[in-house]
């Protein structure tokens, strides 16, 4: 992990979320799936954010402005600074067969990089509204399916590789489904690092930090 | 001398942060395995942030046998933070400790149930089984915390680590439920500095044994404060989470802090925070 000062290079909305660019600086990307601190203006604690895109020596996070940390990182403008720390955690595993990508919602946040290191492979994704479905733009060769349909009763018989983002219960009703599919869980973090404990979540009965031993994890 | 607070790094994911303190304090240790409190366990606020975490821990055995010989690999200073629900608890667990720094004796986490002895009384009877230096970590949450400084210090206590957090509940604000698993939650960030400096400023006079203040640090300045008030080194807490470079800062502008008083160094500002109240007796 490392911690740079970056610039931010742009912001630019997609449906309700902001598409922030940073100068990536000596920030390596990462595998798809890690994720970055990115420090939150005004705010006590940096927010957990996977990498949306990575190009040369840029990264682009999207965000949702949910509430006080998110909606400070949204109004960030090019040319405003911030702490990055990463990249964190452990993200998907790229040498499947026949990947199928899953996203829901902000969910689909590190799909679009993950879409690019596995050769644009087919992905469904599901949105609350056709205004939030605009985020879809960003994930190539995508199925959209927006509320009241399910990503899960888009999900072919034998969907192959399953990786997924979104919220809770489509991932666990992934998990049903799909044994084997690839996770990416979220949870309320205070360092990213391993430091505070905050991000614990129950995995086989037992308390497992997020940030050290995810955020992607099997799904059985 | 800076420190992390215990339960604010781990020093085997972060081995490089560590090693930037002059010293690594562990998460707090007690008999049993722990899974700690149920999720949601953080919660940011105005002007600080909310822990649920609830002494998360292996248990005795598997740090003795697991972590122990790993942190030492580290090279880095060890003080054990040791927690527990009684008395014997506490000193079972100093007794089987040898080699290390120092030991924290954990006697205010405001996430668990509290051992129905005394802070004097569970001191004393770790002090009776070992000879490592003993530090007591007292909560800010009691009247007079002079008082339960001295009660410490005649049970043997060689150090106090001041302060542990303060409990605290943040509601969500739409369905006006508690945002943490647990309903209430440690409150620790910059809110708490002013409690930290009040705590250390009066065991400070209270007691002759040095103290280890911490609460709400966030620059070299907040560090040198804690010691003008009594402090003979300073823990780092919540800035970890987001600033895993904060000790090399802090150690920084700590030394400009002090040339810039005229001091040879941070420790030659230990009390000063003191002497104008004895000018005022005089």
């Amino acid at each position: 992990m490392r911690l740079e000062r970056c610039r931010v290079t742009g912001a630019e909305q997609v449906g309700p979320y902001t598409l922030l660019r940073v100068d990536a600086g000596g920030l390596d990307a990462g595998v798809p799936g890690q994720f970055f601190m990115l420090e939150a203006p005004g705010r006590l604690l940096p927010r957990p954010m996977s990498v949306c895109l990575a190009a040369a020596r840029e990264l682009a996070f999207l965000i949702d402005p949910i509430g006080p940390g998110t909606q400070a990182l949204c109004s960030l403008e090019r040319g405003e600074e911030l702490n990055v720390l990463g990249p964190l955690g452990n993200g998907f595993e790229l040498d499947v067969e026949r990947p199928l990508l899953v996203g829901g919602g902000i969910g689909i946040a590190p799909l679009p990089f993950l879409s690019e290191r596995l050769g644009e492979p087919p992905a469904i994704l599901g949105f609350r509204s056709d205004w939030h479905a605009e985020a879809a733009a960003l994930v190539p060769n995508a199925e959209v399916c927006v509320e009241p349909t399910y990503v899960t009763e888009l999900l072919p018989d034998h969907p192959g590789t399953v990786l997924a983002c979104g919220p809770e219960p489509m991932l666990a009703a992934l998990r049903a489904r799909v044994p084997d599919a690839q996770l990416a869980w979220e949870a309320p973090m205070a360092c990213g690092y391993g430091a505070c404990y905050g991000c614990a979540i129950e995995i086989d009965g037992e308390l497992r930090r997020l940030c050290v031993e995810g955020p992607v994890l099997r799904a059985a | 001398m800076l420190l992390n607070a215990s339960g604010c790094l781990d020093a085997l994911t972060a081995p490089e942060v560590a090693r930037s303190l002059d010293g690594f304090v562990t998460k707090t240790i007690t008999p049993e395995p722990r899974k700690g409190n149920p999720p949601v366990r953080i919660a940011e606020t105005a002007a600080g942030m909310l822990n649920s975490i609830g002494l998360a821990n292996p248990g005795r055995t598997c740090f003795l046998a697991e972590t122990l010989p790993r942190l030492w690999e580290l090279g880095v200073p060890l003080w054990v933070s040791v927690g527990g629900f009684s008395a014997a608890d506490y000193a079972e667990t100093c007794a089987r400790l040898e080699g290390i720094e120092a030991v924290e004796l954990n006697l205010s986490c405001p996430n668990v149930d509290e051992a129905p002895e005394s802070a004097a009384a569970i001191v004393s009877a770790c002090r009776a089984v070992t000879s490592l230096p003993l530090y007591a970590k007292l909560s800010p949450s009691t009247w007079d915390i002079a008082e339960a400084a001295r009660a410490v210090e005649a049970a043997g206590a060689d150090g106090l680590s001041l302060v542990n957090t303060l409990r605290g509940l943040a509601l969500d604000e739409r369905t006006l439920l508690p945002r943490l698993g647990r309903g209430t939650g440690g409150y620790s960030g910059p809110a708490l500095k002013p409690v930290a400096l009040a705590a250390v400023y009066a065991c400070s006079a209270a007691v002759g044994i040095p103290i280890v203040g911490m609460g709400g640090v966030q620059s070299g300045l907040d560090a040198l404060e804690l010691i003008a008030a009594g402090a003979s080194a300073v823990a780092l807490g919540t800035i970890l989470f987001s600033d895993p470079a904060a000790p090399a800062r802090i150690r920084s502008e700590l030394a400009v802090e002090a040339a810039a008083r005229d001091l040879g160094h941070p420790l030659d500002a230990r009390r000063a925070a003191h002497s104008s109240l004895q000018m005022g007796v005089s």
